[in-house]
């Protein structure tokens, strides 16, 4: 008898790294490498071929949900700052993530390039870093520029990890990289076409879980879950296809995120964009892989509000996103205190009010716990859409 | 001793000073000057630029004849006219969530009802250029691109790295930052020709770079007119018409002029003996904004303890840099005005992140008793660490520092009692280290 794998069973195994703020896949990689050092990254975007070539264990920092408590992290920022920041900061100040080497912020708003700065003075062992990805993403210098960084980047990384990097191996992890991304993607293509056959809190699951362990491992869960899903027997429902934006740093608590599935089908989402921010293959064979890196950074990548690209105007992105997904309403969210999200929700809406795109507009907070209200507003939403529709 | 209250102030005689005033009347002469030089604009239809002050690229922009608004400044104009709520609620109501750096609120508010400024007309932007310096530049500058479809060029110069990182001129980064500004420049000219239908004129680039140059330097001089005690100027207050003329004029020489008065008056005043807080007791540094919708009550809150600011970051980052030395070499004028910006705004801005540094250096030359810290929900620019700051400095240096919070122009925001307890706390705590030292 051939025993098939759920996808339950497998996502399950994503939710226990995902939902556990000490990072255990992290912690057994080291234990397997005595020697490894840890590179964590903050959203939204980050290089990870670069860390990985150099033999480091990238994990990506996406903040902390209910479960963390924030009991020193609040001393040493204002109060008006988002929860990510907070949460992100009391991992490391509380000990529960105590295994980073090195820590890279890209400049996507203030409250990041400060956190880079409060990081720096309160851990000497970490060697914490921006990383200047280019705002002026139209420049024509832009990708020389880039390029330049990244290597300033990777040069830091190599005194972390005392070693050198090759070609020959940022061309291998390019490779490794570009094969999680086609995974990624092809979760996202399969809820987009068949929302029942794999549900958004899976997919972000499944997805997320890329950041918080081994990428080489990380293909083999997802090609077990891709596996799982050839298996699976679900029905469509009548159920409204939204896309919801606003995920793209500070993320939804998960439980808000099956509130508006269990009403919805989440056709495509922002959620941890970064790990999927490439839209194609890196190529392998460019004689400079890193500059291969920058130009795709820069000219084959999906959008968010903290990206200024004269030629990827964010609204237009959006209401591409909703054709391409077939989704008949949007949810235009932000996270609380996000001053970028806050103010892209404006634009959003005054699109999608232009287009005649139905879109409920919402605040969230990653520590938030109960969501009654949520569940009703999105309820009503879809509600009226389903009659709406029919 | 116990607090002093404004009715209590004494009320102090000075001796007659000459040049007393000459900066004020300066000060207004020019702000209206720009004013009417935005409205003429407006009616005439002559493309308008609206920029910021942290990298505003007025040495470009103003080779082209170009009319420069600064929405920092007008809106800072609306608070301190009483006026910004206004303008606020009418961006929320817009769907502006309440929880957004009250500047674009209060500007969006003016655009929404028709330019219609207390000072005068908002006219719409030709061009935008918004650095990288404030992230919220960019996206305040993308609210106009959607407003009025004008081109918007984000002007990115690299800044503070991390860990270790230092500006260092040869350096491999310094190259790479240098290279990409200066293509930035040539785009920017580019542009800026292509919305004026002017061609770029290199000469009058030149007499533009001179004069900041000349800015810089009498910046500079006067800064350090307040290490004399009693500083002869309030940063906090008179600082706020400096700043706004600095960056008003910047590249001309009416702004070099107005530098050459206030040095004079503050000169005087250092001379005399005669300091802008009566009395002075207290020398004070701030740490990031005043609050505007409540700038009288903010500065008196620290003058009835006959606190003075001789410096604050302000005058630093939101002057452009010119604190740190602009010196472009005329020669090269487009390949040094790269070079100045990466080397001065990294500098600035690193003041901003990683300031510990600078605030020690500015404590020990300015004499400083103490840093106020003042976070402002609208700005996570200059807030979002300050708390850290304040304990590291605390902690490492022993420099004793207060952490209190309001806003920049949204009066909601604004809670006077709670912030005078701290502020009297932090009075007397100043006094019983002064008394223990004293003992000492
Ligand atoms: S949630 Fe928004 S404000 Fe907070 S770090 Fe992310 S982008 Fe910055
Ligand atoms: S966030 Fe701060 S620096 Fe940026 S525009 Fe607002 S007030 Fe100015």
């Amino acid at each position: 008898m051939i025993c098939v794998e759920t996808v339950e069973s497998i996502v399950e195994e994503a939710r226990a790294l995902v939902e556990d703020p000490s990072y255990p896949a992290a912690r057994r990689w080291l234990e397997e490498h005595s020697d490894g050092k840890v590179l964590g990254h903050f959203q939204v975007y980050f290089p990870e071929e670069l860390a990985h070539a150099a033999g480091m264990l990238p994990l990506k920092i996406a903040g902390f949900d209910t479960t963390l408590q924030i009991r020193k992290a609040d001393a040493h920022l204002a109060a008006f700052v988002c929860s990510i920041a907070r949460s992100a900061l009391e991992l490391v100040m509380s000990g529960t993530l105590d295994i980073l080497d090195m820590f890279v912020f890209p400049p996507i708003c203030d409250v990041a390039r400060h956190s880079c700065a409060v990081w720096a003075r309160n851990f000497e062992d970490i060697d914490s870093q921006i990383m200047y990805l280019p705002h002026n993403a139209a420049s024509a210098a832009a990708v020389p520029y880039l390029t330049g960084e990244y290597r300033r980047i990777l040069r830091e990384i190599e005194e972390v990890a005392s070693t050198r990097v090759t070609d020959e191996a940022l061309r291998a992890s390019i490779e490794l990289f570009n094969e999680n991304r086609r995974l990624i993607h092809e979760l996202y293509r399969i809820k987009r076409e068949t929302p029942w056959l794999l549900s958004a809190v899976e997919t972000y699951l499944l997805t997320r879980a890329a950041g918080a362990m081994p990428r080489e491992r990380h293909n083999e869960l997802v090609r077990r879950a891709l596996a799982a899903v050839e298996h699976r027997d679900a029905k469509p429902q009548d159920k409204v296809r939204v896309v919801f934006s606003g995920g793209f740093c500070e993320q939804p608590p998960l439980d808000l995120i099956a509130v508006i599935q269990d009403a919805c089908y989440i056709v495509d989402d922002d959620f941890m964009v970064g790990l999927r921010w490439l839209t194609e293959d890196v190529p392998v064979d460019a004689e400079d892989p890193i500059e291969a890196l920058a130009d795709a950074y820069l000219h084959r990548s999906d959008y968010s509000p903290v990206q200024h690209d004269p030629r990827k105007p964010k609204e237009e992105m959006l209401l591409r996103k909703v054709r391409e997904a077939g989704a008949e309403a949007v949810i235009v969210a932000a996270a609380k205190m996000c001053e970028p999200g806050l103010e892209e929700q404006v634009g959003y809406s005054q699109a999608l009010y232009e287009a005649g795109i139905p879109h409920l507009v919402m605040e969230f907070e990653e520590k938030t716990t109960t969501f009654e209200q949520t569940r009703m507003e999105v309820e009503t939403f879809a509600e009226s859409l389903l009659f709406e529709f029919a | 001793m116990t607090t002093p209250t404004k009715h209590e102030r004494r009320i102090v005689i000075r001796p007659p000073l000459p040049l007393a005033g000459t900066t004020r009347d300066e000060n207004r002469k020019l702000i209206r000057e720009w004013w009417d030089e935005l409205n003429a604009a407006g009616e005439e239809g002559r493309p308008v630029a609206n920029v910021f002050v942290m990298g505003s690229m007025a040495e470009i922009l103003r080779t082209f004849d170009m009319p420069i608004a600064f929405p920092e400044m007008t809106s800072l104009q609306t608070a301190v006219r009483g006026r910004s709520l206004e303008y606020i609620t009418t961006a929320e109501d817009a769907g502006y969530s309440p929880d957004i750096c009250g500047y674009v609120k209060a500007d969006i508010g003016v655009h929404l009802q028709g330019g219609d400024h207390p000072m005068g007309h908002l006219p719409e932007p030709s061009l935008v250029v918004a650095t990288n310096l404030c992230n919220t530049y960019i996206k305040w500058a993308e609210i106009w691109e959607r407003m009025y479809s004008c081109p918007v060029f984000v002007f990115d110069i690299p800044g503070w790295r991390g860990s270790g990182f230092e500006t260092k001129r040869g350096s491999g980064t310094f190259r790479d930052d240098v290279r990409y500004v200066e293509a930035q420049v040539r785009e920017l000219i580019a542009l800026t020709e292509e919305v004026t239908g002017k061609r770029f004129d290199i000469d009058r680039f030149r007499e533009n770079l001179a004069s900041v140059n000349e800015l810089s330097r009498l910046f500079r001089e006067v800064l350090e007119l307040n290490q004399h005690r009693p500083a002869p100027f309030n940063a906090l207050t008179e600082g706020i018409n400096l700043m706004g003329i600095v960056n008003a004029y910047r590249g001309s020489p009416k702004g070099t002029r107005f530098l050459e008065i206030a040095k004079a008056e503050f000169t005087e005043r250092a001379e005399r003996g005669v300091g802008a807080v009566p009395d002075e007791r207290f020398r004070l540094l701030l740490v990031g904004t005043a609050c505007y919708s409540n700038f009288r009550d903010f500065a008196g809150l620290f003058e009835d303890w006959q606190g003075v600011f001789p410096h604050s970051d302000y005058m630093s980052f939101a002057g452009g840099a010119l604190d740190r030395g602009v010196h472009y070499d005329l020669d090269r004028p487009i390949e040094s005005m790269a070079e100045q910006m990466v080397l001065t705004t990294q500098e600035a801005m690193g003041g901003m992140f990683w300031g510990q540094d600078w605030l020690t250096e500015v404590v020990r030359e300015w004499s400083i008793d103490g840093i106020v810290f003042h976070g402002v929900k609208s700005c996570r620019t200059v807030s979002t660490g300050l708390p850290d700051e304040r304990e590291w400095l605390l902690r490492r240096r022993d420099i004793p520092g207060l952490f209190i919070q309001s806003d920049l122009v949204d009066p909601r925001l604004w809670s006077a009692a709670q912030l005078k307890n701290r502020i009297d706390a932090f009075f007397e705590s100043l006094e019983s280290r002064r008394a223990a030292g004293a003992r000492r």
